[in-house]
């Protein structure tokens, strides 16, 4: 399928029979298989996830393979390129939720449950417990039955600084790459994008770094009480979210380099785009209120 | 089965009988809701299965295209607002007058724990009681055996130790739980209050009738959820007084010395009752455990020389297992005891009850 | 119709897909809409059979005082996987292969707008229904904390909770690429003329449902991804020693639960405003406050996901809040109802198997509508909470409510899907004896809940002996009449025996779906048909 389909772009194309779906599916039930058996220290349950994962991983790039045939044998047309649209806009809108739920996990600790538990009606339960929010005050754990182990909390210098100043750039060179393939410019482009996922690369070593920084020197750990539960999860989806979206970004690369996109059409481009500056914008509330307040 | 005065009515219709002035209240909103309920409820399906009599293809009815005006849609649009409106405000009264426990003559703090109440009088006449309430065991083997041709009144409401109040008196419930979430009910009171473990809530009631009162827990807590009744006595001011005092007086005879030294048989002997009133619902009473309750009988940590990481368990819980705080130093040296030499165990091992208190 | 079979030969592209693939692969490979939506209405029914057995088993062990039939803990492991089968596992994918089947039919559109992922979402449910069903199976038995999994009561569970919890998040999934494909074909799709207010109600009720969708399945996976992490590896979110609250979990799975309670009902209302008005020879009456008002209840539901938490001791400000904003959904519900009486009002009705199973809806969900008015009540939910009541309650709703619908719904296109009529007299069976039993078996329950007989009990207090034994008696009674349904039916529906179905069996049935053949062919509306100025018929 090439450029001969051009001009013959369907109204709306729809795939014929494809296996990927199900392959998919099954590479996913080993995972899940496995996950819950791995949580609970069964021995074969970390084997049944990497095969699973595997799998599915092959499944996926098979996949978006045949996807990507299709688009760039033309059959994609603009109906489908607004369905594109539409699905990324409402894909990062799940995301958004999904972050919801772990900031209002710390704003409930922060707002209601720690103060809740060290007022005086508490100290019928918790006689010894001060309520006072790790970051708020040195030496603090937030923990009324004393069960979290002292530990300093992660300020917002230099490490989260830098990240921000990082991710911030990386939304700067992607506008420029977009820019760029906007006008044509296919080396700019790529260029940039190749500055962008590096950037990310480095957000990531640094985060990695910062991890590292937090289990050795400050004590400060996933069972750290509420504080080192909101800040690990809430630290460690987003940085995945960074891992997913510089893979995305380095495949749109990697698609650049092989001749694919058009000034005109882009999406996937634009769609990994959306995703890195939503994964940025969800940065910015962290570096508040994790780090900040 | 009769009714049993206090508690469920025999194929009961609507609320227990009501023995405080809340419970009074509800049972006339719940009125009041029926009443306005059913009226909507006729005079809609009225309209609709008039509908369906007369416009039907069958009774010749031709269909014919309505207007649609805007006051049609606007009207059953505000008078349904009106009518919630008007159902919102009686109940707005009773939210108010429920959270308000303030003033309270006497405070008692109930603790959920799987699968029994605790209860501390903390503040008024009775301070320093504490009371423990599990059902019957006999209940329980009824229930375990299929309760086939058993005919009680009182079956799975039984209980030890009652809870015992005056009546009149604003009495105030803390609750709290040790291990997952329990929820205190009384229905001829009308209060149900959660007792969620590490925070305490609170809420109250004022019985206006002497008598026996029955409740159960209302949130799921677990296996043995639908055995952990609830029993409140409500006595006359005297009686109330004179049951303090014996209390007291029982209480200061029983307290155990925690610095006594034991024996091995005295210390299994004693154990042996901690352990079917507390952990045999779980660990079962051959000590096999079942399910995700594991075995105690060739445990390693049960067995084992040193004591630190079974007292741990033990004081703090560990998974499934919840903590066992609530019990006295000599009833947990004594389980511990006893578990230690039962079954297969045959340790000879005994833990003294100032080794508990140490660890705490 | 024709107009639809001659866009065949129209098209250019060199694909082979156009004949009907045939053998395992048309199912195991499907990317057709209406393959999709077969496969995913079969599943619903095996999960509701599942659930439903173990519905039995509940009632098994209920139908006297005493333990006869299982233990507690067994008990408590059946009324966890009985909710969260028939909620995740019947009625949300029955409602999703309602979707698959009509939305491109009603709109106009040649399938999905991901034809793909559509079958991802699909799959993804079979291996976490296997995993869920296998959880009886692991240690400690299936989850046994209810289907609201509260926390700490979870972190008690053995691994079948951690096999539940990423059997969730996989169905999640599912869910959200389900809702996302919705949203976008109808958004996308609709065949020129059809505006979104001259789309159909089924449709409308759709869009709105997805959106709730993708709005709070997130929050369901965070908050049981915060279980897991609790319960493995060390997290204190719902651990009051380290900080954490449980009732933080409760704020979060109601965040989602509510909203997900309309996710259940809101199709629901859409196949009844599609079968109302086609009985009654009339248009659906005030369309557009149908849409506004399905519009409102799903905006509300956001805000009053707390009354399920009266009993937790919020404070009186959160009390009334939720209380009011709880009670102000009744209004946008009681708009539906009342349109759908005014379209009945002045029609020529007939009272065919879709028709009755439409107003025993909107009769029976009426009353579970009142109770959970009732229960909205914040002082009244101190006697109610946790109570038979409440079970009561939910089954209105969600038996005489969602399951009622997609009976109807069933009745109402099942011609169009298989090109044979059921057997009316059949039909009329199973709605009037299901009735029937429905409410055998849980009109008693809001006595057992009134009286005080708490939910989630293996056991119980022998004055309530008696309406036990009757919901009992009903429970097995409606099971029965779900079997007949499937073998006397459904089976023959499938298999093609019955009279041949006309392209629109329903004198008065408006919408594309009766534009074409029936059955339908494999594909249709391969080029946006031409449609009049209602968006109701096909003109070129
Ligand atoms: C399909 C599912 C569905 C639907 C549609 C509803 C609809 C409603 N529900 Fe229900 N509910 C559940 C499923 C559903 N519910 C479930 C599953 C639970 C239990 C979960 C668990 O704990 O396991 C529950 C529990 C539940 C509770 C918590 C009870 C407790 O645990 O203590 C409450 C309390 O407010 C409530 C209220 C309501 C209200 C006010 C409506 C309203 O939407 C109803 C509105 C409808 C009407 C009112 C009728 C029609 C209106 C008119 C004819 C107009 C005129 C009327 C008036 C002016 C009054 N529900
Ligand atoms: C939409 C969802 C839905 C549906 C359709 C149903 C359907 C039914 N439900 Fe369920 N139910 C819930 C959702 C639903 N339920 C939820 C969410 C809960 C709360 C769980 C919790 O507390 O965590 C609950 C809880 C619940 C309880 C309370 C349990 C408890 O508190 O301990 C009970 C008790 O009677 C019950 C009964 C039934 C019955 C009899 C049916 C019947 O309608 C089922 C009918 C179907 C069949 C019976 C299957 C068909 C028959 C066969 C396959 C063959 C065998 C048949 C015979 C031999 C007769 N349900
Ligand atoms: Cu304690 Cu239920
Ligand atoms: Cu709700």
């Amino acid at each position: 399928m090439s450029a001969a389909t051009q001009g013959t772009t369907p109204y709306y194309f729809v795939p014929g029979l494809s296996r990927h779906p199900f392959m998919s599916a099954f590479g996913l039930f080993f995972v899940i298989l496995g996950a819950g058996q791995w949580v609970n220290g069964s021995a074969w349950a970390p084997y049944s996830v990497a095969f699973g994962l595997i799998w599915w991983l092959v499944v996926l790039y098979q996949w978006f393979r045949d996807a990507i045939v299709e688009s760039e044998g033309g059959l994609y047309g603009r109906k489908i390129d607004i369905s594109y649209r539409w699905s990324m806009t409402w894909f990062i809108f799940s995301e958004v939720m999904f972050f919801g739920a772990f900031f209002t996990a710390l704003w409930w600790a922060r707002a209601h449950s720690v103060p809740t538990l060290g007022n005086s009606e508490h100290a019928l339960l918790w006689p010894d417990f001060q309520a006072v929010w790790p970051s708020v005050m040195a030496g603090m754990t937030a923990s009324p039955a004393g069960i979290v182990e002292p530990f300093q909390t992660m300020g917002p210098f230099w490490l989260p600084t830098i990240n921000t100043a990082l991710l911030l750039t990386s939304g700067v060179t992607l506008t420029i790459a977009h820019h760029a393939i906007q006008d044509g410019n296919r080396s700019k482009t790529i260029a940039f994008m190749w500055l962008t996922v590096l950037l990310g690369f480095v957000f990531l070593c640094v985060q990695g770094y910062e991890y590292y920084h937090a289990y050795t020197d400050l004590n400060l750990r996933l069972d750290s009480g509420v504080y080192g539960s909101t800040f690990f999860m809430l630290t460690g989806f987003h940085g995945f979210h960074v891992f997913v979206g510089m893979i995305m970004l380095l495949v749109i690369t990697l698609r650049l380099q092989k001749g694919h996109f058009t000034k005109e059409r882009h999406f996937g481009f634009e769609g990994a785009a959306w995703y890195w500056h939503f994964v940025d914008v969800v940065w910015l509330g962290l570096y508040v209120v994790v780090y900040w307040m | 089965v009769d009714s049993l005065p206090g508690g469920p009515q025999r194929n009961g219709l609507n609320f227990q009988p009501p023995a405080s002035r809340m419970a009074e209240e509800l049972h006339s909103l719940h009125w009041f809701m029926l009443a306005l309920c059913a009226v909507i409820f006729v005079l809609v399906f009225g309209v609709m299965f008039y509908s369906i009599l007369k416009h039907r293809k069958a009774a010749g009815h031709k269909a014919q295209e309505l207007p649609e005006p805007l006051w049609v849609e606007l009207g059953w649009t505000i008078v349904p607002l009106l009518i919630v409106i008007g159902m919102a405000l009686p109940a707005t009264r009773l939210v108010v007058a429920q959270k308000d426990t303030t003033n309270a003559d006497l405070t008692i703090k109930v603790t959920g724990m799987q699968w029994k109440w605790g209860y501390d009088y903390i503040k008024g006449e009775g301070e320093g009681i504490s009371v423990l309430q599990t059902l019957d065991p006999e209940h329980r083997r009824i229930a375990d055996e299929g309760a086939r041709g058993v005919k009680l009144d009182d079956y799975l409401l039984k209980v030890d130790n009652p809870l015992v109040v005056p009546v009149g008196k604003k009495v105030r419930v803390i609750t709290t739980a040790t291990d997952v979430i329990h929820a205190w009910m009384v229905p001829a009171f009308g209060i149900k209050q959660d007792a969620i473990p590490g925070f305490v809530r609170d809420n109250w009631f004022r019985a206006e009738k002497t008598g026996d009162y029955y409740g159960q827990c209302a949130e799921l807590c677990g296996k043995e959820h639908a055995f952990m009744p609830i029993h409140v006595r409500v006595v006359t001011q005297e009686e109330y007084s004179a049951w303090v005092k014996e209390q007291l007086e029982i209480m200061a005879a029983k307290a155990d010395d925690p610095n006594k030294v034991w024996t091995l048989t005295d210390l299994v002997a004693r154990g042996a009752s901690v352990y079917a009133a507390n952990c045999a619902v779980c660990h079962q009473a051959n000590g096999q455990g079942s399910g995700p309750f594991k075995p105690l009988d060739g445990s390693a940590i049960v067995t084992a020389q040193d004591h630190t990481e079974f007292l741990q368990i033990m004081l703090n819980g560990k998974g499934a297992m919840p903590a066992w705080r609530q019990l006295s130093d000599t009833e947990l040296a004594a389980v511990m005891t006893y578990a230690k030499n039962s079954w297969s165990n045959n340790t000879e091992r005994l833990i003294q009850p100032a080794e508990v208190m140490a660890a705490r | 119709m024709s107009a639809v079979l001659d866009h065949h030969d129209a098209h250019a592209h060199d694909h082979d897909h156009h004949h009907a693939p045939t053998g395992w692969r048309r199912w195991v490979y499907a990317t057709n809409h209406k393959d999709i939506g077969t496969l995913y209405l079969i599943f619903s029914f095996v999960m509701f059979l599942f659930g439903g057995v173990l519905a039995l088993g509940i009632r098994a062990e209920l139908f006297q005082p005493g333990l006869q039939v299982v233990n507690p803990e067994l008990f408590n492991q059946f009324t966890t996987m009985h909710g969260l089968i028939m909620v995740f596992g019947a009625i949300m994918p029955a409602f999703v292969g309602f979707a698959n089947w009509m939305i491109p039919l009603q709109i106009g559109a040649s399938d999905m707008a991901f034809a793909r992922m559509n079958n991802f979402s699909f799959w993804l449910m079979v291996p976490a229904a296997i995993i869920l069903a296998a959880s009886f199976f692991m240690p400690g038995g299936a989850p046994a904390a209810g289907w609201t999994l509260y926390a700490p009561l979870t972190l008690q569970m053995g691994p079948s909770m951690d096999a539940a919890i990423f059997a969730l998040h996989i169905l999640g999934a599912s869910s959200i690429m389900g809702a996302i494909n919705i949203i976008v074909t109808i958004l996308n799709m609709r065949a020129p003329g059809m505006t979104l207010m001259k789309m159909p109600m089924f449709c409308w009720t759709w869009l709105i449902t997805a959106y709730l969708l993708i709005a709070v399945i997130p929050v369901l996976a965070g908050a049981i991804t915060m279980t897991l992490t609790d319960r493995h590896f060390g997290t204190a979110f719902f651990n009051p020693a380290g900080g954490g609250d449980p009732v933080m979990y409760q704020h979060i799975f109601w965040f989602f639960g509510h909203p997900e309670v309309y996710i259940l009902i809101l199709p629901a209302f859409g196949i009844v405003s599609q079968i109302i008005p086609a009985f009654s020879r009339k248009k659906l009456f005030g369309y557009t406050s149908m849409v506004y008002a399905t519009a409102s209840i799903a905006i509300l539901s956001f805000i009053v996901w707390a009354h399920h938490m009266y009993t937790t001791g919020m404070p009186v400000t959160g009390q009334l809040f939720f209380m009011y904003a709880t009670m102000l959904i009744a209004v946008p519900t009681g708009v539906k109802v009342f349109n759908w009486i005014a379209t009945m009002w002045k029609g020529s009705m007939t009272f065919e198997t879709p028709m009755l199973w439409a107003v025993g809806f909107i009769f029976v969900f009426t009353m579970g509508g009142f109770t959970g008015l009732i229960l909205s009540m914040a002082p009244l939910d101190q006697q109610l909470h946790d109570t038979y009541y409440v079970v009561a309650h939910f089954h209105y709703t969600m038996v005489a409510g969602s399951l009622f619908a997609l009976f109807g719904g069933f009745y109402y296109w099942a011609p169009k899907w298989s090109g044979v009529m059921y057997s009316e007299v059949r039909g009329k069976i199973h709605f009037w004896l299901s009735l029937i039993f429905f409410n055998i078996t849980f009109f008693p329950q809001h006595f057992l809940g009134l009286a005080g007989m708490p939910r989630r009990y293996a056991d119980y207090p022998m004055q309530f002996a008696d309406f036990n034994m009757i919901s009992s008696i009903g429970a097995f009674g409606f099971g029965l009449m779900q079997v007949y349904f499937l073998l006397f039916v459904v089976l023959p529906v499938m298999r093609g025996r019955g009279e041949k179905a006309p392209q629109k069996p329903w004198e008065a049935a408006e919408g594309l779906e009766w534009e074409v053949p029936s059955p339908a062919p494999h594909h249709t509306y391969e080029t946006p048909p031409k449609l009049d100025a209602s968006a109701t018929r096909v003109i070129g």
